[in-house]
């Protein structure tokens, strides 16, 4: 009996021990990252191929799913109006909730589900096939080479990827309110600019979706660095980094919410 | 370094990445209405400032003419200070009546200005002598059952 508890107490302390080591290695590895980010600045057009395949590619998910979320916000909200009778605030409901949250959120989830679960694999099978050995044997760091241009491409993309997510669900939400519903178009666009701060909201709104750019190409480029050179160790690495990432990016979200937007 | 054509993909994605931001700075935020011109600083002092807001409008004749920029509490005279900027195109005369109004019946409050006769006008540094306090709904129906009582009281 005593053995049962002490094993079970045992791998609970192993594995929290083991989740530290990680976090610190994990810490230790964005420092390096920004160290040897001078590479990927200096050699552009390998941050410029990595903007391509994280940003670029990612262009078709974001825009169609901005689209269909700003159409159901724009379905939802007017149902929900319409029973106070302010469905000119239609425009105010839609903009505030892409710009501050659904906007920089949901691109952040996609972007880690789309972009981020790439760079692990294509990390992590590099690790696998032994290149990023290879490149340490010719002295090329693969930090310098491989890692920090996906990273900072990451991070560039995802404000233009959220900043794209809220426009196109705006443009949704203005089809379905406006053109399908019947909203008076003036007073959508005259009320949502009229409770829309540049500073405030959208702003506030870019912030947020610069920190979630960090948070999703740091955990995904460790991940994959990180990750077991096999098959299997390549695979689990690619799951990590969906679940952790988007863990992460709704955590961070509710830091980061408590302290832009305080209520006064 | 020659140029590619994914230098000309990226080169789209960043364009069309910072008209996005252009279009919600222009078209859904108040960037191109809210920063235009210089403004002038004037106080005011209001017993009851009931909701009134940092940020929120100044209006005369129902047309934006400045924000609140900072609302304090004076610990002497026990009253509210509220600091405004003013568009500098528009001048008010000193004896201008400053009012905190509702827009609608839900509505969020804003500064109504109603303009005296006076040929002076309010510089930057100036405050407004004439105010008139927050409507407060509990006390407005609170006097109205009073009244009524004492009306009924005076019949009998």
């Amino acid at each position: 009996m005593d053995k049962v508890i002490l094993d079970a107490l045992r791998s609970l302390g192993q594995k929290v021990t083991s989740r530290i080591w990680r976090l610190g290695y994990a810490s230790r590895f964005f420092l390096a990252m920004l160290l040897h980010s001078g590479t990927a600045l200096r050699r552009l057009n390998l941050t410029i191929r990595e903007i391509y395949f994280t940003g670029v590619l990612s262009l078709i998910i974001i825009l169609v799913s901005g689209m269909f979320v700003g159409m159901v916000l724009g379905l939802q909200g007017y149902d929900t109006l319409q029973r106070y009778g302010s469905t000119e605030a239609l425009g105010v409901l839609v903009s505030l909730s892409l710009v501050r949250e659904l906007g920089p959120v949901v691109a952040a989830l996609l972007f880690a589900s789309r972009a981020g679960s790439a760079i692990t694999a294509e990390i992590g099978m590099m690790k696998a096939t032994e290149q990023l050995s290879a490149m340490e044997m010719m002295a090329v760091d693969p930090i310098a080479r491989v890692v920090a241009p996906r990273f900072w491409g990451g991070v560039i993309s995802m404000p233009m990827l959220a900043a794209l997510f809220s426009a196109m669900g705006i443009f949704g939400g203005y089809l379905v309110g406006v053109q399908l519903i019947g909203v008076d178009e003036g007073s959508f666009w005259s009320q949502m600019q009229a409770s829309v701060d540049f500073r405030e909201d959208i702003l506030n709104g870019v912030i947020k979706s610069f920190v979630f750019g960090i948070i999703v190409s740091w955990v995904a480029v460790f991940e994959g660095y990180d990750a077991e050179p096999t098959a299997e160790g390549v695979s689990g690495a690619t799951t990590r980094t969906v679940v952790t990432s988007s863990l992460a990016i709704l955590a961070a979200d509710f830091i980061l919410t408590a302290f832009m937007f305080t209520g006064t | 370094m020659s140029r590619t054509t994914l230098d000309l993909w990226v080169g789209f994605f960043v364009a069309v990445g910072l008209g996005a931001l252009l279009f919600l700075a222009l078209k859904v935020g108040n960037m191109a209405s809210a920063s235009s011109g210089d403004t002038y600083a004037i106080q005011a002092k209001f017993d009851n400032i009931g909701g009134l807001k940092v940020r929120g409008a100044v209006k005369s004749a129902g047309v934006v003419v400045g924000r609140v920029t900072e609302i304090r509490f004076d610990p002497e005279a026990y009253v509210a200070v509220v600091t405004m900027n003013l568009d500098t195109r528009y001048k008010f005369p000193r004896d201008t009546f400053a009012t905190i109004n509702t827009s609608g019946l839900l509505g969020e409050q804003y500064i109504g200005f109603e303009v005296g006769g006076d040929t002076a006008m309010l510089k930057a540094g100036d405050t407004i002598k004439k105010t008139q306090s927050a409507v407060v709904l509990e006390k407005l129906i609170s006097q109205f059952m009073f009244n009524k009582a004492a009306e009924d009281g005076g019949k009998k």
